[in-house]
C-alpha cells in the first residue's frame, strides 16, 4: 500500500506520482481513478520462462529454441546433427497436429516429446514446462525447443531458453528475413538452409545475410546442407562452444 | 495470430488490478505496443474488442500507444529513435546500442471506477 493515500500503486515511478498528483488534485473524482500500471503484457510467461531457464541451468542444460517457416529442415537438422553431435540431446517438439516429428527423431534415438498445441501458433512458456515433466535433463547436454513452424508469433514469447537459432531455408525465396525482422532479430545464430539448391534458385544470399546484420550487427551465420557433413559439424561446433560458455 | 493470447494476458492482468482495487469496472485500458513486439496493432485491437465481453472491461475504450525503438549508443551516448530497421546509432553510426524501448508491449494505465 501506498503511505501517501492507501492506493495499491506501489511502484514509486515519475508515471505514480503523476497519477497521485491527478488524484489528489481532483478529489471529486471519486468514481473514477486512473491508475499507472506499466507492466509488461506477457509478464506472467515471462516469469515461467525465467523459472525454466533456472531449471536448465540447475541442471546444466543448454537450452535451444529453434524457429523457422514450416519446411525450413528443424527436425532434419536434428536428425543430421545426431549422427556429428558429441553431446546428447533432447527434443520438444511443438506441432498443431501429429507427433510425426517425435517419431521420426525418437527413430534416431533422441529422446523426444511432443506437443501438440490444437489451434495455437507457438510454443509458450508455460507448454514447455509441463512437456519438461517428459525430459529426462540429467542426461542431455542440450535441450531444443522445436518451436510451431512459423516466422511470427514464436517470436513474441520466451520459452526459457538461452539461445535462439532461426532457419531459413532456400526455397523459401528472397526477403524472408527483410519480411520478418521481429524473428530475425530474436536470433543467435541465423541456419541458411538447403543450401545446395542454390544453383536453382534466384537467391542473394549475400544480401539476405547484410539484412540480417542491419537487424541484428553480430549475429552468427552458417550455412547448412544435408549433403555437406562438415556444414554440419559447424552447427555441432557452434553449439558445443556456446554449451562451454555457459 | 497470437494476438488472442495476448489479449488473454492483457485482460487477465486488467480485472486483477480492478479487483486490487476494489473497482467494478474498467472504463480505459491503456497499452504500448513496441514496432518490434511481432504484435499487430490492428489484430490486438479486435482481438481486445471481441473477447473484452463479459469481463470487467467490457464496453471499455482500449488505446494502442505505437512506440518505435529506442537506442542508446554505447559509444557516443546519444538516445535516438531509429527511423528504419536498422540497428546502428544514428549519430555516430557505431553498432554498440543498447535498446531502451520499442521491443516490447506493456499494459501502462487502467482507468477504473
Amino acid at each position: 500500500m501506498c503511505k501517501d493515500c492507501g492506493c495499491s500503486i506501489v511502484e514509486h515511478s515519475h508515471e505514480h506520482q503523476s497519477a497521485h498528483a491527478h488524484l489528489h488534485d481532483n478529489p471529486q473524482l471519486n468514481d473514477k481513478k486512473t491508475i499507472e500500471i506499466i507492466t509488461k503484457i506477457l509478464d506472467k510467461n515471462d516469469h515461467e520462462a525465467e523459472h525454466n531457464r533456472q531449471h536448465f541451468d540447475t541442471h546444466g542444460v543448454l537450452c535451444i529454441n529453434l524457429m523457422s517457416s514450416p519446411g525450413s529442415g528443424k527436425t532434419t537438422l536434428l536428425e543430421y546433427l545426431s549422427e556429428v553431435a558429441d553431446f546428447t540431446f533432447g527434443v520438444i517438439e511443438g506441432d498443431l497436429e501429429t507427433s510425426r516429428d517425435t517419431d521420426r527423431l525418437k527413430a534416431k534415438g533422441i529422446q523426444a516429446h511432443q506437443i501438440q498445441t490444437g489451434s495455437a501458433c507457438h510454443l509458450d512458456a508455460f507448454m514447455v514446462h509441463k512437456a519438461l515433466h517428459h525430459i529426462d535433463l540429467n542426461t542431455i547436454d542440450v535441450c531444443f525447443i522445436e518451436n510451431v513452424g512459423n516466422l511470427v508469433c514464436p517470436a513474441s514469447y520466451d520459452v526459457g531458453s538461452h539461445l535462439s537459432i532461426v532457419l531459413v531455408s532456400i526455397p523459401e525465396g528472397e526477403d524472408k528475413i527483410v519480411k520478418y525482422p521481429v524473428m530475425f532479430r530474436k536470433a543467435d545464430l541465423i541456419l541458411f538452409t538447403k543450401i545446395d539448391l542454390l544453383p536453382y534458385f534466384e537467391y542473394d544470399i549475400a544480401k539476405e545475410k547484410e539484412m540480417a546484420r542491419k537487424l541484428r550487427p553480430n549475429v552468427d551465420i552458417l550455412e547448412v546442407s544435408t549433403k555437406d557433413e562438415e556444414s554440419l559439424k559447424k552447427v555441432a561446433q557452434w553449439i558445443r562452444f556456446k554449451m562451454e560458455m555457459r | 495470430m497470437h494476438e488472442y493470447s495476448i489479449v488473454q494476458s492483457l485482460l487477465d492482468t486488467c480485472e486483477k488490478n480492478a479487483v486490487k482495487n476494489a473497482a467494478t469496472k474498467v472504463t480505459r485500458v491503456v497499452v504500448k505496443i513496441g514496432v518490434m513486439s511481432g504484435v499487430e496493432p490492428d489484430l490486438l485491437k479486435t482481438a481486445f474488442d471481441i473477447f473484452k465481453e463479459n469481463t470487467l472491461c467490457d464496453g471499455c475504450e482500449f488505446i494502442i500507444h505505437i512506440q518505435p525503438i529506442v537506442v542508446k549508443c554505447r559509444v557516443c551516448e546519444a538516445q535516438s529513435t531509429l527511423q528504419k530497421l536498422e540497428y546502428l546509432c544514428p549519430e555516430c553510426q557505431s553498432l554498440e546500442l543498447d535498446v531502451i524501448d520499442g521491443e516490447e508491449m506493456y499494459l501502462m494505465q487502467l482507468e477504473l471506477e
